[in-house]
């Protein structure tokens, strides 16, 4: 039984004291029993620097993402989790003082070369942020958005399309009957996963998830976490976040970061039972937040 | 019902890449052109006026009074210089402090309540009306039941004028004084008038010199409400009473003279003009600058 | 004795004064409710001011309201020799010269506010922002000089000849009417002349009511792959929508009360409809301004001030719209999580 609740993370780290017990991860997680290297890569990270004008905030990290695979990215505040992620899409470019140096092999290409076409780079790769951000239309046009973007498609072919990916993301009854009220009108949790049904409409391959629970109430974290599993058999997940038991009860591999550096990347079973860095075992038993 | 494999087994046709980016650049350029060229007739106008009236700053410009024989080479605008002065002057004299008190009220007193909020509606409302409206307000209140001009009256049409700009920059500016100082002065045991005249308004005095500057500077320049109040006058002021004096008769004003002499056949008199435009422009631009220079804390762009 | 003088040494105890302390008290407390009376008093005075015009302008105009009646919005000519005192061809000439002047300048201000906000560096966003603000600062009168010195000349002498050799020189409402004089002084200069003069207005309203919108849901847009115009229309603008409307409303408003540079560049054509963008007119606010001085009935006195009283209805009108859009823009932004 896990020593601590779900909605109390946060107790985790202030009983530095007292020694939790062992996070419990459960026996479906894959990436214990498999063969890593034969696995297809999604994404291959290769020595990735990243600056924020003259300071540096990434140091080298190299790493495989692995297709169909939910990959967490721990580690305290201020580690480059975010920042780290955010060179995939290239998020980052939209901020003058903000630079990456490295490579970022996704389908064969760089990411982070100036021939790489952004627009396409982001509609294979999708971004879920920390704060829901609907944008200022309706359900049904948000989930559109993307769709209408990047494709051609007739009425009934989109309908059909936003009707899926809201179903898909497990939001599909609660908002049928509000496809013309505005985004901003749905529960925190309700807009959440509509910015993951926008995001999956497009038909992306990863999905980038930023904190995406971070402001969201435990309910709604819960559904979220659920429908994380449910979509890794098609999508790649990249997930970011500040809670252990979260990353614990979802991702498949794990990558601990520290001061902009992956101290180690494994599958999640290994890391929170039985973690290889003293650093890692420091962090997962609370030693340090 | 649509299944997830009829929808992805065929992916669907795609939007050109080329002509959204296409777009995305054109706009870009009208972006770049448009802020350009608003920037280009900025600098036009200052251009223009600086060309045609930079010949007519001499000494006499600001020393002698304007004119009236239209053949004579001589005159200047001083007479006009020291009327916009005088008249200007008592106007700030009566609208700055008003207007300050104005502004602590909605500031600090009257904050949120109904009250306030009417006042502060009515004050952008005020904002908005036309100077000449206003001019003809102060024709109807102190022109015509005296039966003659006056400077003062064309003060008091510029007073009204300024009163709610420096009523809502102050507000602006007071509630740009973070709470702790409120709090810690009157924590202090001292009197709400003391923290705020000498705490809060102290935090504040840049942006406080700022607008009262900007507001003195904006209604030197206008010249519709000068139209019907302090008229114009091709002599000296000559005192406070009396025909020829600020409360008693029509005054030179720089914009009236301009306006006159701009729309004059005469080219010594177009010249003159354009000297008195330039005068205006580089107090106006100048003060606007200085004061941004010097107290920058104003808007963030 | 020797306590006292133990406790004094021991501690600094009160300071010498404060036996004085206690009748300052007293006066402490009148300087307040004083300071407080005075501030409220000149905040009223503010709304005083308002509703003191509009009673003077509605006394001195009333002799013209119930003298003239209605005839004042339907007589279109303006002729106090002839005893006729129509206000229609002034208000189609305020009107026309002012959605010339929002034709250009709103547009023009939009994607000037949008470079502002998302395409330049900071630094270069505040060198730009302050030079269009200077524009602002520049007096009306001398929008009116350059205008009739420099740009009248340029529209009579190249662009109108111009224009009349191009196929538009036949749609209407271009075409030159019976009035025409060669298209120097006319609404359309004087609508030029005013789009540069409401540009700043329009701009800093917009710029700042843009930069409002999240962060996170400009990324959101990117993050879906959009170019930086898709992200500004489809979701800045949207965001921003009733700022940008109130930053029009007041646009609207100043171009409306707009006097000097109007008078000096409209032409005075009081008596006959504009029936072309390149003829002379006038508007309420130059009537005023050109006639007002040489009025010698009463009559005419008193419907001038009734003119002055409709242009003042309107500009109102427009400042509230504004202030009730603007005050959208706070509630949806302030009301979110």
């Amino acid at each position: 039984m896990v020593g601590t609740t779900v909605d109390d993370p946060t107790q985790m780290q202030s009983q530095a004291t007292v020694i939790p017990p062992r996070l419990e991860v459960a026996e479906d997680r894959r990436g214990a029993g498999e063969d890593f290297a034969a696995l297809p890569t999604e994404i291959a990270v290769r020595d990735l620097d990243f600056f924020y004008g003259k300071e540096q905030a990434l140091f080298a990290n190299t790493i495989d993402i692995k297709k169909n695979r939910v990959t967490a990215v721990i580690g305290p505040s201020g580690c480059g989790k975010s920042t780290h992620i955010r060179a995939y899409n290239r998020i980052f470019n939209l901020y003058r003082d903000q630079k990456a140096k490295g490579e970022i092999l996704f389908d064969g290409a760089n990411v982070l070369s100036s021939q790489t076409d952004l627009l396409d780079l982001r509609r294979r790769i999708g971004m879920i942020f920390q704060k829901p951000s609907p944008f200022p239309m309706t359900v049904f046009d948000n989930v559109a958005y993307g769709l209408r973007q990047h494709y051609r498609l007739n009425r009934s072919d989109l309908s059909n399309r936003v009707e899926d990916a809201l179903k898909r993301s497990a939001i599909w009854d609660e908002v049928k009957h509000k496809l013309n009220d505005p985004g901003n009108a749905l529960s925190g949790g309700q807009q959440q996963r509509l910015c993951i049904a926008r995001a999956i409409a497009a038909e992306p391959d990863v999905l980038l998830m930023d904190e995406p629970c971070s402001a969201i109430d435990p309910v709604g974290t819960a559904k979220i976490e659920e429908l994380i599993l449910a979509l890794k058999s098609k999508y790649t997940i990249v997930l970011v976040t500040h809670n252990m038991q979260q990353a614990a009860r979802v991702s498949d591999y794990t990558a601990f970061f520290f001061q902009g550096r992956i101290v180690e990347f494994g599958p999640t079973t290994k890391i929170f039972s039985n973690p290889a860095e003293k650093q890692t075992e420091e962090y997962i038993t609370g030693r340090f937040g | 019902m649509s299944t997830a494999t009829d929808l992805h087994s065929a992916p669907p046709r795609r939007r050109s890449v080329t002509r959204r980016k296409a777009t995305d650049l054109v706009v870009k350029v009208l972006a770049w052109i448009g802020a350009w060229f608003g920037i280009a007739v900025m600098a036009f106008i200052v251009y223009e006026v600086v060309r045609r009236g930079a010949g007519a700053l001499n000494v006499a410009f600001f020393t002698q009074p304007t004119p009236q024989d239209v053949t004579s080479d001589t005159g200047g605008f001083a007479n006009a210089i020291v009327g916009t002065l005088a008249i200007t002057g008592v106007a700030a004299l009566i609208a700055i402090p008003m207007g300050f008190l104005g502004g602590v009220y909605l500031a600090e007193f009257g904050r949120n309540g109904r009250m306030a909020t009417a006042v502060r509606m009515i004050a952008n409302v005020v904002m908005g009306v036309p100077s000449i409206i206003v001019g003809v307000f102060a024709f109807a209140i102190l022109v015509k039941p005296l039966q003659h001009y006056s400077g003062f009256a064309g003060s008091a049409a510029l007073a009204f004028i300024m009163l709610p700009v420096m009523a809502r920059t102050t507000e602006d500016i007071l509630n740009l004084v973070p709470n702790e100082i409120r709090e810690s002065g009157l924590a202090m045991g001292a009197a709400r008038w003391k923290v705020t005249l000498g705490v809060i308004c102290k935090a504040a005095r840049g942006g406080l010199i700022t607008g009262a500057t900007l507001a003195i500077v904006r209604v030197a320049g206008e010249t519709a409400p000068l139209l019907f109040t302090a008229l114009s006058s091709p002599y000296w002021m000559t005192g406070l009473f009396g025909p020829g004096g600020f409360f008693g008769g029509p005054v030179a004003n720089l914009t009236k003279t301009i306006y006159d002499f701009s729309g004059s056949p005469y080219p010594h008199w177009q010249e003159l003009a354009w000297g008195g435009a330039l005068v205006i422009i580089i107090a106006v631009l100048g003060m606007n600058i200085l004061v941004r220079l010097l107290f920058q804390r104003g808007k963030q762009w | 004795m020797s306590t006292v003088e133990l406790d004094v040494q021991q501690s600094p105890g009160a300071p010498r004064g404060a036996a004085q302390a206690a009748p300052r008290g007293h006066r402490l407390r009148l300087g307040d409710p004083i300071f407080r009376g005075l501030a409220t008093a000149c905040g009223l005075a503010l709304a005083a001011a308002m509703f003191g015009l509009t009673a003077v302008l509605v006394y001195n105009a009333w002799p013209a309201i119930t003298g003239l009646g209605t005839s004042v919005l339907t007589t279109v000519a303006w002729s106090p020799v002839d005893h006729e005192y129509g206000a229609l061809a002034a208000l189609a000439g305020t009107f026309l010269s002012t959605v010339v002047a929002m034709v250009i300048a709103v547009p023009l201000a939009l994607v000037i506010a949008l470079l502002l906000v998302d395409l330049v560096h900071p630094s270069v966003a505040r060198v730009v922002g302050t030079a269009i603000e200077m524009l602002a600062a520049i007096p009306s009168i001398i929008f009116g000089m350059v205008g009739i010195f420099v740009i009248v000349p340029f529209i009579q002498d190249k662009l109108v000849p111009w224009l009349l050799t191009t196929p538009l020189a036949n749609v209407p409402g271009i075409k030159p009417g019976p009035q025409f004089q060669g298209g120097g002084v006319s609404i359309f200069t004087a609508g030029v002349v005013l789009a540069f003069m409401v540009l700043p207005f329009i701009t800093a309203v917009s710029r700042d009511v843009l930069k409002m919108v999240p962060q996170v849901t400009k990324e959101a847009g990117y993050g879906m792959g959009s170019t930086t115009w898709e992200v500004m229309h489809k979701i800045s603008m949207r965001y921003a929508n009733s700022g940008i409307v109130g930053a029009v409303f007041i646009g609207l408003g100043r171009a409306l009360g707009e006097t000097m540079a109007v008078a000096f560049l409209i032409g005075s054509l009081f008596t006959a409809l504009p029936r072309s963008l390149f003829d002379p007119g006038t508007s309420i606010a130059s009537l005023i301004a050109l006639t007002f001085s040489e009025a010698t009935e009463k009559i005419q006195v008193s419907a001038l001030i009734e003119l002055g009283l409709i242009l003042f209805l309107i500009t109102v009108v427009f400042q509230i719209l504004a202030q009730v859009w603007l005050r959208r823009v706070q509630r949806a932004t302030g009301g979110r999580a």
